[in-house]
This record gives structure tokens, C-alpha cells and sequence, in this order.
């Protein structure tokens, strides 16, 4: 596939690497943000190629994982409702709520369907006037845009059967949570391409300098994570702290004009739980009260419904790179990749997850993330 | 977040007062929303998330990109860094590119 | 189509349940787990349950096969091999269930005819004789029933089987899905030949019949809500004639699998488990299309989990791989073969890939259904 091979070629790769493994001096922990760009680290074992140096922190970037237990209970008890079609993006369906999933859900007689764009679901509702169609928004500024065009689409056509279970997330918020915890380890960040895409970078520069770290907008392939890496440990290693574009193809410094101007009409900030992470203030949006007879929780009145996270979960600590997984009570013992407490565990891309699975490995191969020490 | 993927416009539509392309990734053709995206030709790429384009590919960046990998340790070695080099060619040039969020941003 | 060695089961509950063949015994066994993790426990039937994953096979070892007892079952292979008046005959049974019936390269009548004698042929066995029970719901079109039964008919002409016994029935409109189709199949095992996911040895080289994904990708650019356009037809066939051509060279095949549901990476689990062996993937030998590559990429799937109805993977000791891999070559459906690993001592029960980089990572089996993700 154009575009995506030519930036995952060994050779380069190889390039990349030997400049990283020649810059390098000292230790750095560098925390990747987003969800996709963990996935791509595991899957090409790009943190097995960096100098030990360089430790890479998986950060809380997965939508799926970081949406919170209360919105996942909510979601549930939408779905089951009579009359109701829930429809999600694929991966949500498996994230447990309180006592089941979206999946038993379905098993117990409810319509929850599977779609790939919102726009999927809003045909959905053109299609049955008589059934109420609702959409699970999760995401990151990245999604937030198309979901935000299904609402916008709905109120134009005056699909009053159309609703969105809101439980959007923003990056910049994230960051500064991170950078505000106390022993912050996290010394750079790589920042997510595709919610630059969006956003663009104005809102890192500020961010950058107060907290003097540095921040590389960096894609997804491998050669995209390599050149993130790489400039930001020049960075480190220069003592600089600024905001650099390593994903220029795809991140323009405004970002995406129209997609921001419907994100401002038809959501607004307010504050998000993140799973295993807690409240953190205006880190998401939710609808603009002008949107509001869209919003799935309040046309079924489940705002009552509250959750507490399991308290036993540090997962928290582990995001932030604070706590190695195998170091929380609960690590494979309560908290299992199969019976997981919290987002590093139920994500495959988790910190816990990804210690957990290499853990089996045992120092047959060279494992990440000090796996052989964890025995 | 963010599965997002890099595809070809065949063709552009207006459906239902919504502006629609067919797009190529690779083989695999898929209808996708316009709406954010709308001065996207035929024959240009975008970057695609849930059926939406989010931002036009910037062919001419990719190559760059692409060309720096390619001679990253040679050029270092006798002529500093390739960065350096590229962005100094760049503000030599005076043609806005994508890269100037560096120079806007760096502190 | 699950094997029961495939996946060990929840350490630490039932005591009577056997323990898991691999991996760490003190906790509980992290297969079959995928991102994000399900709930465990189900008090109902879910999607999941006919995956051909972790919970499929939890299913066949919780539920049927105390059930039914009996040592013929207890390989749980994709055929039982049962001895009558001294011949030894596989025999195997498989149900088709597909959305939509007819798709790029076949129907549910061409996989009814394949998937069967390809469970059998996966023991070394020549598939002799089928039969065929069509559900049919009430209102279907009789067209529709005739053009499966003819390509039902079409394809077993083709496979060199016969339908020799078939039933119908016919269920209410709406307690159907159109056509159901369950196929049962016979065929002679010849003396010398001992094929079985136990066999698979240290030494022994992985090999593909040829480029993966395609059934998978077909299938799913037909599906309700993820509709795309795809170049690529199902590879759907069967592969009795290219056994056949592989046994003539040599009778040392140790383990023969179709890698249908979970695709290749589900099957090499299941064969690393069996045989308490490691499987050492060289993840850029394994042929991916293109257009699979691309549809993977887009979808957020991973190939090495995607279907096939029409390839196998053969572990053949290492001093036969060239014979059988020529063998493989020489025919039509194995003209792409393909070396994509071995199997190895090392972390036994695993399948470890190297990936394009020089990395690795764990190829974990899969738990349920492949569901599009967005992270």
C-alpha cells in the first residue's frame, strides 16, 4: 500500500536506528500517547531494536481502554433497552462493563450492531424510523470529527431517532495530567499524528515550554515511531524542549480548519473519567446544549448511573510510568489480561497486557520491558 | 486512537448534499465522507479515519521524508544535520510547507 | 474445527479441570486473550462461542465433551481417525452458517463441500463420501436453493467425493437465516500415514501452501455495514488432490491444518499446544495479497488472523521440506508454497513471529470473532 510500506522498510529502518543508538548518552523515558502508535510498536518489535537506553512508555491513547466503566454501564443499559439499535466501532464491543459485555448484551436479545463509520449508523436511523438508533462516540480528537458530522447531519435532516453516547477524549489535557503527577518519569512525548492531523500542533508549543519537554508529532508506521524517537532523544540530548512535525505528510500546523469548526458547534469541553486514570478536568466534550436532544444519556434519562472504578487497579501509576506492572498487588493474580481491573490490562497493547504476554516468554527471546526480571 | 490510512481519490459525488469519493487503498475501494476534506481531487491521497478524509497526504512531504531516511549518516557526516539542511533549504525557498509548524513552534 | 489441547483453561478454578499445558500453571493462562479482554464466564451463548477461538474451545471442553465421553473424540483434531472392520477412516462433521451466501469466489455450497473434506483431508485421509443436511427458513427463494445445491454439487464433482445421504428440513420464516447447511464426511487414511497437531516435533519447517487472507477479506467486503470493493475472490477449495500430491513424495507429514476460522495464526497456536512446541514465525515470509494487506490495514486486522478456506500448513521434518515443498509447487494449489518458519524448543505452547524489522512479538491466539477496531 503506498504510503504505508514505503515507511516500514528494514533497511531504512536500520538507518534510523543507527543514528538513535549513536545520539543516545543516558537514559530517557519517552511515552508514546497514542493507542495506534503502541499497537505498531508491539506488533514490529520496534522497542526490542531501541538502545536499552531509550524505555518507551505506553501511554493512555487507546479509546477503547480509556473509556470509563460508568460510560460502558451506561452503554449497556441503552442496549438493552426494547426498540433500541447500539451500534459501536468493532473493538468496544468486548471492553466489560460492570458484570457483562456489549456482546452478552446481543446474546440477551438486544440489537447491537457493529459498524465502521458513523455515517453507517445515521443510515441505520434513515432506514428504521420506528427504532431508535444510537451511536457509541468514543474516541480522541481523530474520531470526534466524523462523529461530530453524524450529530451535525441528524439535526439537519431532523432525525429525532438518532442519539450519541458521548465519550469523547482530548490529548493536550492528557499530557499536562501526566506532566503534573508527581515523579512524572516521562521526559518526551510522542505526540499523535492523526489527532495533529486534526488539531494541528498550536496547542503544544505552550505545553512544551512549561513543562521543558519535548513534544515530536509522530505517524504510525515504523519508520514514523523510529524518527519520533529519534528527535526527540536529540532533543533530550541537546537540552532543548520544543514541538516538532516528524509527521509532516499528514500534520499541517492548523491542523483541519472545517473538522475544528464543527467540533466547536457541536461539542463543547467538559471533564472526563478516564479509565484507570480518574477525572481529569476538560479533557473531553461532550454535546453543545443546542445538540442535547441527541445525547443517548439524556433521551434515556442514565445519568444516574454511577460506577466506581475497582480500587485495586494502579493502572494510573503504570500509565504514567511510575509503576512497573509486575510491582501492583494485583498483577496477574486479581488482575489478569482475562479479568482485567483496569485499561492497561484489557488492551493487548497495555503496559500490563503487553508485560503479562512476554512474561511468558521467558528470556527465551529478548524480551522488552525488563521481562526477564520480573521472576 | 486512530486507525487511519493513506488512500487515492477515484472519484468525488455529492450524495444527499454530502460530498462523497470513492478511495483506493491499495486494491480495496471504500466510500468516504468529503466533508472535511472538500477541496480533495482526483488523484490526490488522503488520510482516512472511519470513513471520513481528515487531511490531504502531502505527496511531495512523504518523498522528502523519505529522501532524509535514505541519507541520514551520509549527509551528517559532511554537512551536519539532515534536518537542519532540509528546513534551511526550505526557508531558502520561501514556499510555505507543511514543516513550518518548526519554525513557528520551536522555542 | 477446535482442538481441546488449543487452548489450557482458567488455572485456579475448577480442580478438575485439566491444567493447562503451558505457560506459567501459577496464574492463569493468558491465551486466547485479545484485545480488549471479554468477560469470562458466560451464562449464555455469545458470537464468540463459534469463533473457532479460546471460547470455542472452552465450550467443546466444558460442555461437550464430558458429555459425550468416548476416545474417539478425545483428539478433537478436525476429524476423528475411527477404525471399522480393520480400515481406519476420518471422519468429520462441520455446519456453515456464512452471511452472505454467495460471495467473491464461492457460496455456502462450495464451502459446505471443502471445509468438510478438508477436515479430513488434514489427517491424510482420501475423502470418499458426504452428506448433506440443508436448513432452509421459510420464504426462501427456490433459486437460491438451487444454485447452492449446484454449486454444492459442482464442488464435490471437483473434490472427487460424493454426496451419497442429505436431509431437509425447514424452519418458521424468521428462525432462520436463509440457508443453513451442515456437511458430514468420510474418507480412508492410508496405512503409514499418522497425521495429527500432536506430531509436530523441534526441526520441523512450517510451510504454506500459498498467500493468506484471501477467504477472510472476500467475505467480510460483503458484510452488512462494512461493504467495500475488493479485487479479490475466496480461495475457497479443496485441498485433498495437493495432500494427495505431498504424500506421494514422502510419508513423513507430521501435522497437516486448514487455517480457516482465526486464520494462521489461531491454527499455529493450536499446534504449538498440542504438541508442547514453539513455533518460530518469519512474519514477512508468510504471502499476504495486496489487496489483503490493504483491506487488513484499513479495517485494523492482522492477516495472520484472517481466514482461508482453499490453504494448509504443513510441519514437515526438515530432511522432506524440499521434496514436499517442490511437490507443493507442482501443483496448482500450492504454486505460491512458502517456508514461513519452524518449530523450535523454545517457549513451547507459543507462537513467537520475528517481524519485517528484526523485532518479535507474540502471536497470541485468537479469542473470538475479528472485529474491525479504530485504535
Amino acid at each position: 500500500m503506498k504510503y504505508i510500506e514505503e515507511f516500514q522498510d528494514p533497511e531504512l529502518a536500520g538507518k534510523l536506528l543507527e543514528d538513535i543508538h549513536a545520539t543516545v548518552t543516558r537514559p530517557w523515558a519517552l511515552m508514546e500517547v497514542c493507542g495506534g502508535q503502541t499497537h505498531s510498536i508491539i506488533r514490529h518489535g520496534i522497542d526490542q531494536l531501541l538502545p536499552e537506553e531509550v524505555e518507551l512508555i505506553h501511554g493512555p491513547g487507546c479509546p477503547v481502554c480509556v473509556t470509563p466503566l460508568e460510560l460502558i454501564d451506561k452503554a449497556l443499559e441503552i442496549a438493552s433497552r426494547p426498540g433500541v439499535i447500539f451500534c459501536s466501532f468493532g473493538d468496544m464491543l468486548r471492553v466489560p462493563g460492570t458484570g457483562r459485555d456489549l456482546f452478552q448484551v446481543r446474546a440477551e436479545g438486544g440489537d447491537v450492531r457493529v459498524v465502521y463509520s458513523p455515517l453507517d449508523a445515521l443510515a441505520l436511523a434513515r432506514e428504521n424510523p420506528d427504532r431508535e438508533v444510537v451511536f457509541f462516540g468514543i474516541g480522541f480528537e481523530t474520531t470526534a470529527p466524523p462523529n461530530a458530522m453524524a450529530v451535525h447531519l441528524a439535526a439537519r435532516e431532523g432525525l429525532r431517532n438518532f442519539s450519541l453516547l458521548v465519550s469523547h477524549v482530548r490529548v493536550p489535557p492528557a499530557i499536562e495530567a501526566i506532566m503534573n503527577a508527581p515523579h512524572c518519569r516521562v521526559r518526551a512525548f510522542l505526540a499523535a499524528g492523526h489527532v495533529c492531523s486534526v488539531m494541528g500542533t498550536e496547542e503544544y508549543p505552550e505545553l512544551a515550554e512549561r513543562h521543558r519537554v519535548p513534544i515530536v508529532v509522530t505517524g504510525f508506521e515504523p519508520l514514523d515511531i523510529l524518527e519520533g524517537v529519534r528527535r526527540a532523544v536529540r532533543q533530550l540530548e541537546a537540552g532543548r524542549a520544543t514541538v516538532e512535525n516528524a509527521y509532516q505528510r499528514a500534520v499541517v500546523p492548523q491542523g483541519n480548519p472545517a473538522a475544528r469548526a464543527m467540533l466547536d458547534e457541536v461539542f463543547t469541553t467538559t471533564d472526563r473519567g478516564w479509565r484507570g486514570i480518574g477525572v481529569i478536568p476538560d479533557s473531553g466534550w461532550r454535546l453543545a446544549p443546542r445538540f442535547e436532544e441527541f445525547d443517548a444519556e439524556h433521551r434515556f434519562s442514565v445519568e444516574g448511573i454511577t460506577t466506581q472504578e475497582p480500587a485495586a487497579c494502579r493502572s494510573g501509576e503504570v500509565l504514567q510510568g511510575l509503576l512497573k506492572p509486575h510491582e501492583c498487588e494485583a498483577f496477574g493474580t486479581d488482575c489478569t489480561p482475562r479479568t482485567p481491573l483496569g485499561a492497561t490490562m484489557v488492551s493487548s497493547e497495555g503496559a500490563c497486557a503487553a508485560y503479562y504476554l512476554y512474561r511468558r516468554l521467558g528470556g527465551t527471546t529478548t524480551a522488552p520491558l525488563e521481562a526477564s526480571t520480573v521472576d | 486512537m486512530c486507525l487511519a490510512v493513506p488512500g487515492k481519490v477515484l472519484r468525488i459525488e455529492e450524495r444527499d448534499g454530502t460530498r462523497m469519493a470513492s478511495v483506493d487503498f491499495g486494491g480495496v475501494v471504500k466510500e468516504v465522507c468529503l466533508e472535511y476534506v472538500p477541496d480533495l481531487r482526483v488523484g490526490e491521497y488522503t488520510i482516512v479515519h472511519v470513513g471520513f478524509a481528515l487531511q490531504r497526504l502531502d505527496e511531495e512531504s512523504a518523498r522528502r521524508t523519505l529522501e532524509l531516511f535514505e541519507n541520514l549518516g551520509l549527509l551528517e557526516e559532511e554537512f551536519g544535520d539532515p534536518w537542519q539542511a532540509a528546513e534551511a533549504e526550505q526557508r531558502a525557498g520561501g514556499v510555505p510547507q507543511p514543516g513550518d509548524a518548526q519554525r513557528e513552534v520551536r522555542l | 474445527m477446535t482442538s481441546i489441547e488449543a487452548v489450557g483453561p482458567t488455572a485456579g478454578g475448577d480442580p478438575g479441570a485439566p491444567e493447562a499445558p503451558v505457560g506459567d500453571r501459577a496464574a492463569p493462562d493468558p491465551s486466547g486473550w485479545t484485545c480488549p479482554a471479554p468477560l469470562r464466564g458466560h451464562e449464555r451463548i455469545v458470537m464468540g462461542h463459534g469463533g473457532g477461538g479460546a471460547l470455542s474451545a472452552e465450550l467443546v471442553e466444558q460442555v461437550f465433551a464430558p458429555a459425550f465421553g468416548g476416545p474417539a473424540l478425545s483428539s478433537l483434531a478436525d476429524s476423528a481417525a475411527v477404525e471399522v472392520g480393520g480400515a481406519r477412516l476420518a471422519f468429520s462433521t462441520d455446519s456453515f452458517v456464512v452471511r452472505p451466501l454467495f460471495f467473491p469466489g464461492g457460496s455456502i455450497g462450495d464451502l459446505a463441500v471443502n471445509g468438510t473434506v478438508n477436515d479430513l483431508a488434514m489427517s491424510g485421509a482420501r475423502p470418499a463420501y458426504l452428506s448433506c443436511g440443508f436448513i432452509l427458513e421459510e420464504g426462501v427463494e427456490l433459486g437460491t436453493v438451487t444454485r447452492i445445491a449446484e454449486a454444492l454439487g459442482a464442488a464435490a464433482r471437483t473434490a472427487g467425493v460424493e454426496v451419497a445421504t442429505g436431509d431437509t428440513k425447514v424452519v418458521e420464516a424468521g428462525r432462520g437465516d436463509g440457508v443453513y447447511l451442515n456437511t458430514a464426511g468420510i474418507g480412508l487414511i492410508p496405512d503409514g500415514v499418522d497425521i495429527r497437531p500432536q506430531r509436530a516435533a523441534p526441526g520441523d519447517v512450517v510451510i504454506v501452501s500459498g498467500p493468506v487472507g484471501a477467504h477472510g477479506v472476500a467475505v467480510l467486503s460483503r458484510r452488512a455495514g462494512l461493504e467495500f470493493e475488493v479485487g479479490i475472490e475466496s480461495d475457497c477449495a479443496a485441498l485433498n488432490s495437493l495432500v494427495a500430491a505431498m504424500l506421494a513424495v514422502t510419508d513423513e507429514l507430521h501435522v497437516l491444518r486448514d487455517p480457516t476460522r482465526g486464520g494462521v495464526a489461531a491454527a499455529l497456536n493450536e499446534i504449538a499446544a498440542a504438541a508442547s512446541v514453539g513455533v518460530a514465525l518469519r512474519e514477512r515470509a508468510v504471502p499476504v495479497p495486496e489487496q489483503v494487506a490493504a483491506a487488513c490495514a484499513m479495517l485494523g486486522l492482522d492477516p495472520l488472523y484472517v481466514a482461508n478456506e482453499g490453504k494448509l500448513l504443513a510441519f514437515v521434518p526438515r530432511a522432506e521440506a524440499d521434496a514436499v515443498l517442490a511437490a507443493m509447487r507442482a501443483h496448482p494449489l500450492g504454486a505460491q508454497a512458502a517456508v514461513i518458519g519452524e518449530c523450535v524448543e523454545d517457549h513451547p505452547g507459543m507462537v513467537v513471529a520475528r517481524t519485517g524489522l528484526g523485532g518479535t512479538r507474540v502471536v497470541d491466539p485468537p479469542l473470538g470473532e475479528q472485529l474491525p477496531r479504530i485504535c
